[in-house]
């Protein structure tokens, strides 16, 4: 609803010549140069090497931020050595890393990529290892009076009591993905939507700059979406209904 | 009773700081036979408890329980990600001989405690009483020489209680395994128990054995002198001014 209505007061202003359409292209021209760019490929290989970029560093993230909340959560050592750090990270703006990234990693894909891992990481990590932190001790407890391997607690009690922090994370990883590719791709490229964005600033191209940010937004969406999914396939317990079966 | 104990406590001490809260607490609990623990709030009633379960490594005294032991909270402690018939096949997942299968024994557990067609069902979407069962479940499914059960109904409406009373006496006696069952609840001990106990001062003050036939109901006779005799023990004073219908 609320993309729709932004949608058409973009469509009334343009019309209507509140907007000028050489600074502000209307809806239209932003569509057909869409358009022209996937007719000619080139949205698809920008894409392609956004995506690309997003879902790798969003999957070491993933695994990396849960591999050290899991360790922190379950040992004092490791959570002596970690979370304070962690938290420290947190306050730092990632994007504060990347004139270090490239003198350490120069200017490939590494220091993208690691750029996005950061990011993700530290939220899958704030969340996840609070959630490990707040499983319910009576739950603990009783798997104990179970004799239940220790194995069997993390996997059947404590990381399924965490998944609901663990996707909160991911949600704030997400949008910390495509903030972090902004950045990435401010790095010498010539391939990704940051690269596009760059480009069309240079060239005054303002409707390629419109499509690169409806691209972003569309990222957003669909990121936001997939929380949502994956929040409905693994919380279904949480409204104890599931369809009539 | 005959059988030799299998549970046998000597001089068991627990203190939380400058609180003793267990202080040289002597019991024993044959084979089968169903004992029931009363005690005022703070008595230490469930810190005995959660020695016997495993869960307190901190007391001292000699402790001797059996191994097969499964324990049912006030709680019911399910995991709410799991459909009731996997939280009963829980107490099952490590070890133990795969046959009959897991799913079936644990459905035979359910269908023990009447929830036979709840097995796909999550347990937020379980009433109190109803969680409470396949809590039950899940312990039964282990086959316990000892049944612990840590006020386990006191969190239940008075009609669901009544009903899971008599579950639990047709359990008890079908399986005949050893019972403690911790309670405030005078009326409960002595409906359920063949011995009642009270634990006061951190030590046991009344050791009682209920000579009533079951089936049993409040107003038997010798009911309310058992009763009297409890709650004198509990400092409690039954006349608050109001009849109880004798």
């Amino acid at each position: 609803m609320g993309p729709a209505l932004i949608l058409a007061v973009w469509t009334i202003g343009s019309a209507s010549g509140l907007l000028n359409p050489d600074l502000f292209p209307p809806p239209a021209q932003v569509a057909s140069t869409a358009w022209r760019l996937l007719g000619e490929g080139q949205l698809a290989t920008h894409v392609g090497a956004s995506l690309t970029r997003v879902l790798t560093g969003t999957i070491l993230g993933v695994l990396v931020g849960v591999g050290l909340a899991i360790a922190a959560g379950l040992t004092r050592t490791v959570e002596d050595l970690l979370d304070w750090t962690m938290q420290i990270l947190k306050a730092v703006p990632n994007f504060a890393l990347t004139p270090l990234l490239i003198i350490w990693m120069g200017i490939g894909e590494g220091p993208k990529i690691v750029l996005i891992t950061t990011g993700v990481a530290i939220a899958i990590y704030i969340n996840t290892y609070s959630g490990i932190r707040g499983v319910d001790q009576q739950l603990v407890e009783m798997a104990q009076t179970l004799d239940a391997r220790r194995f069997t607690l993390i996997r059947q009690v404590i990381l399924p009591g965490a998944m609901p922090n663990f996707l909160v994370g991911l949600r704030l990883g997400l949008s910390s993905a495509w903030l972090s590719l902004i950045f990435a791709e401010m790095i010498n490229t010539t391939e990704g939507i940051g690269y596009l964005m760059s480009r069309a600033q240079t060239n005054l191209q303002f409707d390629v700059s419109l499509l690169v940010i409806v691209i972003y937004a569309i990222a957003g969406l669909l990121s936001y979406t997939l929380v949502r999914v994956l929040e409905r396939l693994l919380l279904s317990w949480r409204n104890g209904f599931d369809g009539v079966e | 009773m005959s059988s030799p104990p299998v549970v046998r406590i000597r001089g068991l001490r627990r203190a939380f700081g400058t609180q003793q809260v267990l202080d040289g607490v002597d019991l024993d609990i044959a084979g089968g036979e169903f004992v029931a623990m009363l005690g005022r709030s703070g008595s230490g009633k469930s810190t005995l408890l959660r020695v016997l379960a495993g869960l307190d490594g901190q007391a001292t005294g000699s402790v001797v329980v059996p191994r097969s032991r499964a324990v049912v909270f006030q709680n019911p402690r399910l995991l709410p990600w799991r459909r009731a018939l996997a939280n009963v096949a829980f107490a099952l997942r490590d070890g133990g001989p795969d046959t009959p299968s897991r799913a079936a024994r644990a459905r035979a557990a359910l269908d023990e405690v009447g929830l036979a067609d709840k097995a796909r069902a999550w347990p937020l979407s379980l009433s109190g009483g109803e969680a409470q069962r396949v809590s039950l479940a899940r312990a039964l499914v282990r086959e316990p020489d000892l049944l612990l059960l840590d006020e386990p109904f006191g969190a239940l409406d008075a009609l669901t209680r009544l009903k899971m009373y008599r579950l639990l006496h047709e359990l008890w006696a079908r399986r005949h395994m050893a019972v403690l069952h911790v309670t405030h609840d005078v009326d409960e001990a002595i409906l359920l128990a063949d011995r009642v106990v009270v634990l006061s001062d951190g030590r046991i003050s009344l050791n009682h054995a209920v000579e009533l036939p079951f089936p049993r109901s409040r107003g038997d006779d010798g009911f309310d002198d058992l009763r009297r005799t409890l709650l004198a023990e509990l400092g409690v004073e039954e006349e608050v001014g109001h009849d109880r219908t004798r």
